[in-house]
């Protein structure tokens, strides 16, 4: 019985996190639009784009290998599996012992890895410039990543997501420098990977300033929709892990029943809706940056990720 | 009883060379060496693997040869048979490789003797129980590994590699030398039982600990001492090249370890800070150096330095760990560094393997005139692809799982009580983190420009899938390379017995759970599972390819590239290797490299095209080899007079350097 | 001891080394001094609860000091200066950001070393409060090497001097005396440093320090 309910759990946050994505960009969204005084699309708009390029043809350049037609599957399949073990509503996922942090961190540098090889793929100078920048932007991020996870692993003792939601739930936590420094460097990753304003446009065409979108520039179709999808489930799991690490208040416990798991629906929606507000906010009042400022923002993340693993050092538990 | 096995086969590989040398020059020499090699290298594999899962206690031998007084002891442990099936994997890989590829060796005489030889002394190292015995056995192999990367000597650059390699080859035994000598001590006794038994003083282990660094970590690529091999393992015959950047570095580490965690006794707390602050330098340093170059085989040759500064950053925490008492985690860290061993044997093999592919197809070794490949090189791409994405440790391949073995071991090292530990061995750990996430880069930007893309010259458009023996050997490597990174739970089982021979006690370092998961020192602290995340994208993936098959059965049309409407002809206009990497070196390459960019810009109106124009410095070279080549060479063109004396000045010379040494000699006591 | 005392004790100090960080990467005159205000008020607030953890009613004057002169006469004189000076839109380029962060974070580790090792057995409060006051010391030399423009090094002064006062804060029993006499003393600083800015601007004809080493150039 408990196999089965865990099961579900897990299915559920498989579907949840896929159905949930276009949802999250949508309001998002909107919300960008409501601050600039526009109506905005409705917050389904996502969707109904989906459903759009689904149905549409792919048209693929004539030098395309199979390696551009297998990548959008397994950039979003890996993206996918990653945001299914970051726990959202629940604590006890069925699967979450499979994969720590270091290795959904290292999931989403696969799908990294397929993505920019498929802007290669064709030949074309602005896929070469995705690929190019999208991977700088990812090698920097990545060791300030880690030392959010030293700081995090040092404080909790493991690396497990569960385990440290937990112990984040726990009285145990205290008020410390070193959340705030780890939070603060996790936000300039998170947006950093998730391509947000200032160190990437999702809205953009525009040829010079864009990353992601240079590297997508060939795709049309089921492949598109698949691709745009990988991207709106990885800012749905950066949310995610910030809400569930830094504000776990209601994550249900492993093996508490159905009204906790409820109420941790309820208030995870209310957490993802508070981050995309406030993303909104923070989009609106910046403006992008030089891509070869991005360097010096990711290179305070891993300062202040540091800074943070040092402090712990003086603090009372080490 | 295994020792003899092990060395009958050691034999056998030298008759084996032997042979060559006759049947060499025919046409089917080639195939028939490399057969007969690669049954040898199996056979190697199996008794040296049985002996490792065996785990019994070590097996030793004395045989009654080599200086009188000393004899050659043998010894097998449980170290030595990991690093022997290290060794005979990779040397079977090449082998199996060498039956097709070598067809393209202009002179076969010139390579095939040496290749049984170069394994053979490879594969005696790891038995040496004695100075004598292993300095034979290492300089053996040094000789067998130089004479094979002069092998092409016509090519521009060769001769100067071999030069290089030959004088760090012969500074490192010197120094190996030195540190037995210090072994040793004054009593003069070459076998390691005594060694081992002996605790040499403080300052003593110290100079020995800085003589082993210098010598075994210049064969391994350690950076400062890495300037010889990327200009020398590209040069040899590429199956030779995945021996000598896959296996012989793998040789090198073992000598280090059997030094300085088995001989020298109980490690001070800071050895461990000096040798990860090595690795660390060298994982930094070896990716961007691998980054910013377009010679394919000097790309992976760099990559190897990085890799083998992994290996040190673990070895180094494992001696931390041991200083401190904390066994565990010690094990954990040496487990970690000794998968990494094997998996990078077996992934810089393979990507040898494909670099050598891609040469015998279209002669080019420079990345910016190759592109395209995936089209023409089917079996060649998809096993290059594997290789690359394990090399940049990215699951669900083999050395993700290494690398996260060792930031899990680094993961412990607050526990240490030494302060200047627990500062820098997390900063240590942010420099591997971000060392492999420019693996990730470096190995996207080598795939993508060798690989994908349009033709970038004639010789890319016209090449054509390698011989099935080549693409056997590849294949076999990139399904051990996802095998290891998906099951790697029976490798961490047969790696106890080795590490516990290093460190004395069994430990269960790395827990191997239910469902094939594994986990350092306890569950709670983390988890990975390969299978079960293979699976879940395998299957994630074919379930949204069904799924989307049902809802949306669109048509797949071919049209022209559309590049934002802009669609240019010429293939030059892809991103080249420099200009993938040009982001990465605007980040690092003022610091580390000293390097300026300066922009020609044309005023308006004229038609000559902009310039950009870049200069970098290798800053190691430039400080720490230049001025000693050039005193070297002014040196010996000082004494090039030498050179043209009549034979009595001769004479008088040598009696006179007679006399002084008598003098010295009545001088000493 | 332990337990929330400790814990916003630990949280203010902390961010004392950060804004100090901060500071490090500022390239804008106004940016600075406006970091330099926000380091006073941590400082006051830390000051201040210093003052209620150890009971010491004479370390709220020092609080009220810092808040007063350094959150607030000075920032604004050194406003006043900038604009009067003309240099209020200068761009100052640090050497390298990513070095000079690079170096910051070195010295805050150095100054936990050491002090973490020489004070075992202190109280954890002093302790920690010592490791945090050395770095930024340290951090506040840091600037004012790393800088050209005389008014930064003014502010990297003052910064290492709070570092200063967060050491005599965090030890238990520093007279006051000692307090106000370093109150005392950066304020004639700043007044000698005030005067010697303008000094240096009507002979060169800008605030910029090289123009001092050209001089001495000329002269050698």
């Amino acid at each position: 019985m408990a196999l089965i309910r865990d099961l579900a759990a897990q299915a559920a946050e498989m579907a949840l996190v896929v159905g949930a994505a276009p949802l999250v960009t949508g309001f998002l969204r909107k919300c960008k639009a409501r601050l600039t005084r526009r109506r905005g699309a409705s917050v389904l708009q996502p969707y109904r784009d989906l459903l759009r390029l689904l149905r549409k043809d792919v048209v693929l350049a004539e030098n395309a290998s199979w390696l551009f037609r297998a990548a959008p599957y397994l950039v979003f399949a890996a993206t996918w599996v990653a945001a299914a073990l970051v726990p959202t509503f629940g604590g006890g996922l069925l699967f979450s012992w499979s994969a720590d942090l270091i290795a959904i961190v290292a999931m989403l540098g696969s799908a990294r890895f397929f993505l920019a090889l498929a802007g290669m793929d064709v030949g074309t100078a602005f896929g070469g410039i995705g690929a190019s920048r999208e991977m700088m932007i990812g090698s920097l991020a990545e060791p300030a990543m880690l030392m959010i996870i030293f700081s995090l692993a040092l404080l909790a003792g493991s690396t497990q997501l569960s385990v440290i939601a937990a112990f984040m739930q726990s009285p145990a936590v205290g008020l410390r420098v070193t959340l705030g420094l780890a939070l603060a460097a996790l936000l300039i990753v998170a947006i950093a990977e998730s391509g947000r304003i200032p160190v990437d446009n999702p809205a953009t065409h525009l040829e010079l300033t864009m990353v992601h979108e240079a590297m997508v520039l060939e795709y049309s179709g089921r492949h598109l929709a698949l691709l745009e999808l990988a991207s709106w489930v990885k800012l749905l799991l950066y949310l995610s892990l910030i809400a569930c690490v830094f504000v776990p208040w209601g994550v249900a416990p492993p093996g508490s029943g159905w009204l906790a798991h409820l109420l941790g629906a309820g208030l995870y929606a209310g957490k993802i809706a508070l981050a995309c507000a406030l993303l909104a906010v923070f989009e609106m009042t910046i403006a992008k940056m030089r891509v070869f400022r991005v360097p010096n923002f990711l290179g305070a993340a891993l300062m202040l990720g540091f800074l943070g693993a040092m402090l712990l050092f003086v603090s009372r538990i080490i | 009883m295994m020792v003899m096995s092990l060395l009958a086969g050691i034999g056998l590989l030298l008759a084996l060379s032997v042979l060559a040398l006759f049947v060499g020059a025919r046409p089917a020499g080639t195939p028939l060496v490399y057969a007969i090699g690669l049954v040898l290298s199996l056979f190697l594999l199996a008794v040296s693997g049985s002996a490792l899962l065996r785990a019994g206690p070590a097996q030793t031998l004395v045989l009654p040869l080599g200086l009188p007084w000393i004899g050659t002891h043998l010894r097998l442990d449980a170290l030595a048979a990991f690093f022997l099936v290290v060794i005979n994997l990779g040397g079977a890989g090449a082998c199996l490789y060498g039956i097709g590829y070598g067809r393209h060796a202009a002179e076969p005489l010139r390579v095939l003797p040496l290749v049984p030889a170069f394994l053979a002394g490879m594969n005696l190292v790891p038995l040496a129980d004695d100075a004598f015995t292993f300095l034979v056995a290492w300089e053996f192999m040094s000789l067998a590994s130089w004479a094979l990367v002069v092998a092409e000597h016509r090519g521009a650059g060769h001769v100067e590699a071999g030069y290089i390699y030959l004088a760090m080859a012969v500074l490192g035994t010197f120094a190996l030398l030195l540190a037995f000598g210090l072994l040793a001590g004054p009593a003069g006794d070459y076998a390691f039982a005594s060694m081992r038994a002996a605790h040499a003083a403080p300052p003593v282990a110290a100079v020995v600990l800085g003589l082993v660094l210098f010598g075994a970590g210049a064969k391994a690529g350690l950076v400062p001492m890495h300037v010889w091999l990327p200009r020398a393992h590209p040069v040899a015959p590429s199956h030779v090249s995945a021996l000598m950047s896959g296996v012989m570095t793998k040789v090198a580490i073992y000598a280090v370890i059997r030094i300085v965690f088995d001989l020298l006794g109980p490690p001070a707390w800071w050895w461990g800070l000096v040798v990860m602050g090595f690795g660390g330098a060298s994982a930094l340093m070896g990716i961007l150096y691998a980054l910013f170059e377009t010679d394919l085989k000097r790309v992976l040759a760099y990559s190897t330095i990085e890799n083998v500064g992994f290996v040190f950053a673990g070895l180094g925490l494992a001696l931390a760990f041991r200083a401190d008492g904390m066994a565990a985690a010690a094990a954990l860290a040496l487990t970690a560094a000794l998968l990494h061993v094997l998996n990078h044997a077996v992934l810089k093999s393979l990507q040898f393997f494909g670099a050598g592919a891609v040469l015998g197809a279209s002669g080019l070794r420079d990345m910016d005139r190759m592109g395209g490949l995936i089209h023409r090189m089917k079996v060649t791409s998809v096993a290059m692809l594997a290789g690359a994405i394990g090399l940049s440790a990215l699951p669900p391949f083999n050395a993700f799982v290494s690398e996260w073995l060792t930031f899990q071991a680094i993961l412990l090292s607050p526990a240490l009580p030494q302060w200047g530990l627990k500062l820098l061995v997390p900063a240590v750990g942010a420099l591997l983190a971000l060392a492999a996430a420019l693996a990730a880069t470096c190995f996207v930007r080598l795939y993508g420009i060798v690989f994908l893309g349009r033709p970038r010259s004639d010789a890319a458009a016209a090449a054509h899938e390698t011989d099935p023996f080549s693409a056997t050997a590849m294949v076999i490597f990139a399904g051990l390379a996802l095998l290891l990174g998906i099951v790697p739970g029976p490798a961490l089982g047969a790696l106890r017995p080795a590490v516990a021979s290093v460190l004395g006690t069994l430990q269960p370092a790395a827990l191997r759970l239910p469902w094939l998961s594994i986990a350092p020192l306890a569950a709670s602290r983390g988890t990975y599972n390969g299978l079960l995340v293979f699976l879940f994208i395998a299957g994630s993936a074919a379930l949204v390819a069904v799924a989307i098959r049902l809802v949306a059965p669109g048509r797949t049309r071919r049209g022209p590239a559309w590049d934002c409407g802009f669609p240019d002809p010429s293939p030059s206009l892809q991103y080249s290797a420099g200009g993938f990497a040009e982001p990465i070196r605007r980040v690092f390459g003022p610091v580390l490299f000293r390097s300026r960019t300066s922009v020609h810009m044309p005023p308006p109106g004229e038609t000559r095209p902009a310039r950009l124009v870049v200069r970098s410095h290798d800053v190691v070279w430039e400080v720490l080899y230049a001025p000693v080549a050039g005193l070297v060479a002014a040196a010996s063109s000082r004494l090039n007079v030498m050179q043209f004396l009549t034979i009595r000045r001769y004479l008088s010379l040598v009696f006179a350097l007679l006399v002084i040494l008598l003098l010295v000699l009545a001088l000493w006591r | 001891m332990h337990g929330i005392g400790f814990d916003i004790a630990h949280l203010l100090a902390g961010s004392l080394v950060l804004v100090s960080l901060t500071m490090l990467y500022q390239d804008r005159l106004y940016a600075l001094l406006n970091t330099y205000t926000l380091h006073a008020v941590v400082l006051g607030l830390a000051v201040a609860w210093q003052a209620r953890l150890q009971d010491a009613p004479h370390l709220y004057i020092t609080a009220a000091i810092a808040l007063l002169f350094k959150a607030g006469i000075i920032p604004i004189a050194l406003h006043r200066i900038v604009v009067r000076l003309g240099i209020h839109r200068a761009i100052e380029t640090v050497s390298g950001i990513g070095t000079t962060m690079l170096a910051g974070i070195g010295l805050v580790g150095l100054s936990f070393a050491v002090m973490l090792r020489v004070t075992e057995g202190a109280a954890l409060v002093a302790r920690e409060d010592v490791a945090f006051a050395l770095s930024v010391v340290l951090l506040g030399l840091l600037i004012m090497v790393t800088r050209r423009n005389a008014v930064s090094q003014v502010v990297g002064f003052m910064s290492l001097e709070n570092g200063l006062i967060l050491a005599a804060a965090g030890a238990q029993g520093m007279p006051l005396v000692v307090e106000i006499s370093v109150a005392f003393s950066v304020l004639i600083a700043f007044i000698v440093i005030g005067v010697f800015l303008f000094r240096i601007r009507e002979r060169f004809d800008t605030v910029d320090v090289r123009a001092l080493d050209r001089f001495r150039g000329e002269r050698r």
